[in-house]
């Protein structure tokens, strides 16, 4: 437990070493509040809630998580300080859990910053807060299950960009899965109601979407946590040569 | 302290490092020599736990690196080559982090620990400067100051003075040496004068195999030129004083090189007294006399050309 607690230590304040931090908190949050504000049409809806600024959510961090996981494995590989690391005394697994839970931290901070979103609906209307409440906690569950996807293909490469790239690209089909534009589409293409509906079960959306709504199903918990574990786990793996 | 059982390591089809097995003892100091890519770098990855053997193993202090990997990692300090740092960080966060990792809780034995290693790596001027902004000289020395901060039984350093500059690598070598009595110290280098001033043990590895594994004197006997007497003559013909020296029964041959005779002996043997008297005997005129300068690195051609 100390060696996780260490290695995050040096992770989550290494973030704010860097400006990479600071220019990631800022473009977090223009681009969830932005997005909510002036295409979401937040103040059209004439609804007190947060139901716009979660939807715009998967794919802020369809870009966003990326940019901050792509640098957690690859970095270390590419400066050679991850044999500094796997020479002092602590597990593979230590290390992949402490640099994921600085980084889920991180962004966690991130969503946290938003705090002006619902203080913003209270002070305009009547909110009811449970589902403001149950956004916010997938909202972090699911920022932990796309940095596991961006851990895990960070550790394959060293180089940063293409560990970018990699991530993207799976959390896009894991975000595209559970939208209804997607899922139109691929009923479109004659593609059966039934493997439409199996496969919309991977996305983050689908299991996103009752949590905004106020619903925190152990289904769609474990979904994130479940997702986040494997991802972790191969990650071990990838690193333990 | 250390002991190298059987270490192979296949990298695909490639064997880069070949049933190699070792043991190192307290008071030794181990140079590990090769040509690039002779497999010392990844003898030592393996022995510090960072590369799973494909066979073999390594223990530390009795601890199998691969069946307890953080029993035998809390007995070695490791400086991987080019001394890997977290450069986002002065010297002082980053040897914080590493107490850490390696579990000093006590504030008051933690700071002790690390003004130690400040001193002793003369870090001090440097402490709040963060890492990337330090020269070679001092990023180095970080990594030396992490390496012996727990005060470590073992120490395994790959190539511990490269890029520095001949006063640093003067240093570093004087540090070493310094630490040499109770620890265990296995270092590699490219550098033949490093080990011949501070190792007492040496091992040549060469496409992945030992082919030495001796104390540097034990190796420089192995030059052809081992124990051979030069003479410096006072414009005297050097031709019958060669005959003279070839009818000696040690002697194997007599050459001349720069004006001066070479007197080789069989099997090493020493003929600095011999020649001596038969100089004086004989009433040569003779200027100079030296026992011809064998070099390792010659030595260590010879080795690693085959």
């Amino acid at each position: 437990m100390q060696a996780i607690l260490t290695v995050f230590k040096r992770e989550f304040i290494g973030y704010f070493r860097s400006p990479v931090a600071y220019v990631f908190l800022i473009v977090f949050l223009v681009s969830t509040i932005g997005l909510t504000w002036f295409i979401g049409g937040f103040f059209d809806t004439d609804d007190a809630s947060l139901a716009r600024f979660y939807t715009f959510l998967p794919w802020v961090y369809l870009f966003l998580v990326p940019a901050v996981g792509m640098r957690l494995w690859a970095e270390e590989k590419k400066s050679g300080t991850w044999e500094l690391l796997f020479t002092l005394p602590l597990s593979v697994t230590q290390a992949v859990f402490g640099k994921f839970l600085a980084g889920w931290a991180f962004i966690s901070v991130g969503i946290l910053l938003t705090f002006s979103m619902p203080m913003t609906v209270a002070y305009l209307g009547d909110p009811d807060w449970g589902p403001i409440f149950s956004g916010y906690v997938g909202g972090i569950l699911m920022a932990g299950a796309f940095l596991s996807i961006c851990s895990l293909t960070s550790s394959i490469t060293q180089n940063q960009v293409i560990s970018f790239v990699l991530s993207v690209a799976v959390c896009l089909v894991l975000v595209l899965l559970g939208w209804s534009v997607f899922s139109d589409l691929m009923l479109a293409a004659n593609l059966p109601v039934w493997l439409v509906d199996g496969l919309s079960n991977f996305s983050f959306i689908t299991h996103f979407t009752p949590m905004v709504r106020g619903l925190i199903t152990l289904r769609d918990v474990l979904f994130f946590v479940s997702l986040g574990a494997f991802c972790l786990f191969v990650n071990v793996l990838t690193l333990e040569r | 302290m250390i002991t190298a059982e059987n270490l192979v390591k296949d990298f695909g089809s490639i064997r880069a490092v070949d049933h190699i097995s070792f043991e190192l003892k307290k008071g030794d100091i181990l140079g590990f020599l090769g040509p690039n890519g002779a497999g010392k770098s990844t003898t030592m990855k393996m022995i510090t736990g960072f590369l799973q053997p494909t066979s073999g193993t390594a223990l530390v202090g009795g601890h199998d690196i691969q069946k307890e990997p953080i029993a035998a990692k809390k007995l070695f300090g490791y400086l991987p080559e080019n001394g890997p740092l977290y450069q986002e960080m002065t010297p002082l966060e980053f040897l914080g982090f590493i107490a850490d990792m390696r579990g000093i809780k006590n504030r008051v034995d933690r700071s002790r620990k690390i003004q130690r290693v400040m001193e002793i790596c003369h870090l001090e001027g440097v402490r709040h400067q963060t890492i990337e902004t330090l020269s070679k000289g001092f990023r180095q020395r970080v990594g030396m100051a992490h390496t012996i901060l727990h005060d470590p039984e073992c120490l395994i350093m790959d190539e511990p003075t490269d890029g520095l500059d001949p006063n640093q690598k003067q240093e570093v070598r004087r540090l070493i040496a310094s630490m040499a009595r109770d620890k265990a110290i296995l270092l590699s280098t490219h550098i033949l004068d490093e080990v011949e001033s501070m190792c007492n043990r040496i091992i040549i590895i060469a496409e992945g195999s030992i082919i030495a594994d001796e104390t540097p004197e034990e190796l420089r006997r192995r030059h052809p030129r081992y124990n051979a007497v030069e003479l410096s003559l006072d414009h005297e013909d050097p031709q019958p004083i060669r005959e003279a020296l070839r009818g000696l029964e040690p002697i194997e041959k007599v050459v001349e090189e720069n004006g001066k005779l070479i007197a080789i002996p069989k099997k090493g043997e020493m003929i600095d007294h011999l020649i001596f008297e038969t100089a004086r005997r004989e009433n040569w005129k003779v200027i100079g006399m030296d026992r011809f300068p064998v070099k390792l690195e010659e030595v260590f051609w010879d080795l690693t050309q085959l």
